[in-house]
């Protein structure tokens, strides 16, 4: 009696407890299957969008540092396995491209009222995203590191040589400086963010013919071959998460690095005390003497796909508002970006993002085709920094793939 | 038959067929991109002109041959061009080698060369090893001898790319064993392919060593027995009467193998290999994969792998063959 009586209690209290959560996000039905990258900040939102899992209502994450091998055939089946993409910029393009997503102005203007104008993405007149954070790629530095050399902050990448050639002559460290130089994707990233530093073009005005064999694609090469000196050998192999485990190994003093995956440098967890308490950011580098910074801007943000059901489409839009809440910041998740939330408040791990806003950095470039040039840079470039080809014969191999690949897809006549 | 063509026939013929279209032209339009940064101008695909063009043609436009002969496969033009301006034949590898299909062909053409006798051989020598055992350690040894196979290939091969990173114990352990702080197996293209030979040796002998021993087991001792009375030694016993015993798993084995070993793919993902050696199962998870997705050129390279393998076989098959029919 008293046992049925107490199961009869637990079934109607979790049956009004699931109806509370309901009530919050405002969903009835509907399925949500979200893809994404993997840093903290976005395991975050996802985290807080399942907060509106429950009765009728699913919602479900995938997040890999892999999304965007997927996250294109995910979504072209009819109905699309992802009802949404956590993407950026750059990797909205490979959606646009064949058409996946849904505009947002309807779903937007009916249940976004919580977001702000400066978060919705417009392309071509029509909001296909909403951006929820900005990320950049800045410097981040070893503040007793830089003070036993006696060198300052650097500014320009031409610093950041100097000073890690007194930091190894002084025998502090023989490996300096970091980052994700990866064969692929981070290394492409790399050039892509010299070459914008040099101020150079990457296309033909107008055209999508590549233009990047030139003087300014040669010096690019050239800094980017300098740099590796003073990086760990296995450099070629090394992405984000290697950069960021040779960092918490203390075996580095400076990289360019992203400003979201800074805060997990900072915290006390997987490094000693020294390295965690001395890890400093600052803001974006220059080169050549330039004015525009060697970075690009980012923003991540989430769309809805096309191929479901207008159902699945509002449950989706609303658990990700719900997802990109006010209450979404707390003390743990605060320093994990620089949310475009309202009750943001920056920490100070956020000061290298704005910092590069501020300094006039460039959005990264978002044309149709750029994703192909990307990977062909991403395929090419080990040779050089290898030593087994000059600047001159990387760059005509660049251009050549490059233009290979685009005539297949039809940028380019035949 | 029909699980043939349903599983065999029809995928080839689909495979070749999407190899020789590629897609249309893109229609592309000015836009205004605005967002947190501001309003830029750029360019974008039109996607109600491309859905009409697909839908008129869906299998995109006829290229035939087109995709085969261009630089990211057979490259017909740069290697003539090569060919002409060279100034002697190291001068002409070097450039060939610069092409990524040539250059991906080299590096899986050595890989199959060397691990697959090299493997067939250890697997044979661990089995010989094993078969002279005492019973009571027969059974933990043969555990032992199976683990690398046992493991998931991945997962394998992620625990030794950890090792072997210049500051993992086997990067380590060689540094110090060559008393040169700068070695890297990951760092350099030749050490590089070096240790994923090593590993592929290493991970598909267990599959030769059983199969060499349970043919060990048919081994008539009668032959054996008469051979010993005969006055041979143990070395001249395996190599007149077991190896050729054993013969047609040899055959059976390097068939396996050679197949195995062309499509050489799971090492360099594992191993973030990439920068410095491709196969042509790699470039066609690349083309795959991605924003990019080059199908057009996935599904040629994909005919391409089929035809190597289809060459490397045909000794073996043509043998096998006469073998059989001498037989029936």
């Amino acid at each position: 009696m008293k046992l049925s009586k107490k199961a009869l209690l637990t079934a109607v209290l979790f049956a009004a407890g699931t109806g509370v959560v309901q009530a919050a996000c405002g969903i009835t039905s509907g399925r949500v299957s979200i893809v994404g990258n993997e840093f903290p900040a976005i395991k975050s939102v996802a985290a807080k969008a399942a907060e509106c899992a429950g009765g009728k209502v699913t919602v479900k994450a995938n997040l890999t540092a892999d999304h965007q091998k997927i996250n294109v055939a995910g979504m072209q089946g009819n109905p699309a396995e992802y009802t949404s993409a956590i993407i950026a910029n750059s990797s909205i393009i490979a959606l646009m491209n064949e058409g996946l997503i849904r505009p947002l102005d309807d779903l937007v203007k009916q249940h976004g009222q919580s977001l702000s104008p400066s978060q919705l993405i417009k392309i071509d007149g029509k909001v296909m995203a909403v951006a929820f954070m900005a990320n950049a790629q800045h410097l981040i530095y070893r503040k007793d590191i830089l003070e036993k050399a006696g060198i300052p902050i650097p500014t320009t990448y031409e610093d950041m040589l100097a000073g890690a050639k007194v930091i190894r002559d002084k025998g502090l460290m023989q490996y300096p400086l970091s980052g994700a130089y990866k064969s692929g994707w981070n290394l492409a990233q790399e050039f892509i963010n010299m070459y914008i530093g040099y101020d150079g073009d990457f296309y033909k005005p107008g055209t999508a013919e590549v233009s990047i064999n030139n003087a300014k694609g040669v010096k690019t090469l050239e800094t980017l071959k300098a740099l590796t000196q003073y990086m760990n050998p296995d450099f070629l192999t090394h992405d984000s998460n290697a950069a960021a485990a040779e960092w918490e190994a203390g075996k580095v003093a400076m990289m360019n690095f992203w400003g979201s995956r800074t805060a997990v440098l900072q915290d006390d967890k997987g490094s000693t005390k020294e390295v965690y308490s001395n890890t400093l950011v600052s803001g974006p580098l220059t080169v050549g003497g330039g004015n525009t910074p060697a970075t690009t801007l980012w923003w991540d943000g989430f769309t809805v796909a096309k191929n479901i059901s207008d159902e699945d489409a509002v449950a989706t839009f609303k658990a990700l508002v719900n997802g990109v809440s006010p209450s979404l910041l707390n003390d743990k998740t605060m320093p994990e970006a620089v949310w475009m939330i309202s009750g943001y408040k920056p920490a100070p791990v956020a000061a290298g993002v704005f910092a590069t806003i501020k300094a006039g950095a460039t959005p990264y470039p978002m044309r149709p085709y750029h994703g192909l040039l990307h990977t062909a840079l991403g395929d090419n470039l080990s040779d050089y920094l290898q030593g087994k080809e000059s600047a001159q014969q990387a760059l005509s191999d660049i251009e050549a793939a490059y233009t290979a690949a685009a005539k297949e897809k039809g940028f380019l006549k035949r | 038959m029909l699980a043939m063509l349903l599983f065999i026939a029809l995928p080839i013929a689909s495979v070749i067929t999407q190899s020789v279209f590629i897609p249309h032209e893109q229609v592309i339009v000015e836009v205004e991109n605005c967002g947190p940064f501001g309003c830029e101008k750029s360019t974008a695909i039109d996607q109600e002109a491309t859905n009409k063009l697909r839908q008129t043609q869906p299998l995109g436009r006829f290229a035939g041959a087109d995709i085969y002969f261009d630089r990211a496969h057979l490259a017909i033009n740069e290697v003539t061009e090569a060919w002409r301006e060279s100034s002697g034949i190291v001068e002409f590898t070097g450039r060939l080698n610069n092409l990524p299909f040539y250059g991906a062909l080299a590096f899986t053409l050595t890989y199959t060369a060397i691990v697959t006798p090299l493997s067939i051989g250890l697997g044979f020598l661990i089995a010989l090893a094993v078969n002279a055992l005492p019973r009571v350690i027969r059974g933990p040894t043969i555990f032992f001898s199976l683990l690398p196979m046992i493991i998931t290939p991945l997962i394998g091969a992620l625990i030794l790319f950890w090792m072997v990173d210049a500051r993992g114990v086997l990067g380590a352990g060689i540094q110090a064993l060559f008393n040169d702080p700068d070695l890297s197996l990951k760092a350099s293209t030749p050490l590089t392919w070096l240790m994923l030979v090593v590993y592929g040796i290493w991970s598909s002998a267990p599959f030769a060593f059983v199969v060499y021993y349970a043919g060990l087991q048919t081994v008539s001792q009668d032959s054996i027995e008469a051979a010993m009375l005969d006055g041979a030694s143990r070395w001249e016993r395996i190599r007149y009467v077991v190896i050729p015993h054993l013969l047609p798993l040899t055959t059976f084995m390097a068939l396996i193998k050679i197949m195995d070993n062309f499509r050489v793919f799971e090492p360099i993902v594992s191993f973030n290999a990439g920068a410095h050696a491709q196969s042509l199962s790699y470039f066609i998870y690349s083309d795959l994969g991605g924003e990019t997705r080059l199908l057009s050129s996935a599904a040629a390279t994909s005919v391409l792998t089929i035809c190597g393998v289809a060459v490397l076989l045909s000794p073996v098959i043509v043998r096998t063959w006469r073998n059989f029919g001498k037989r029936s």
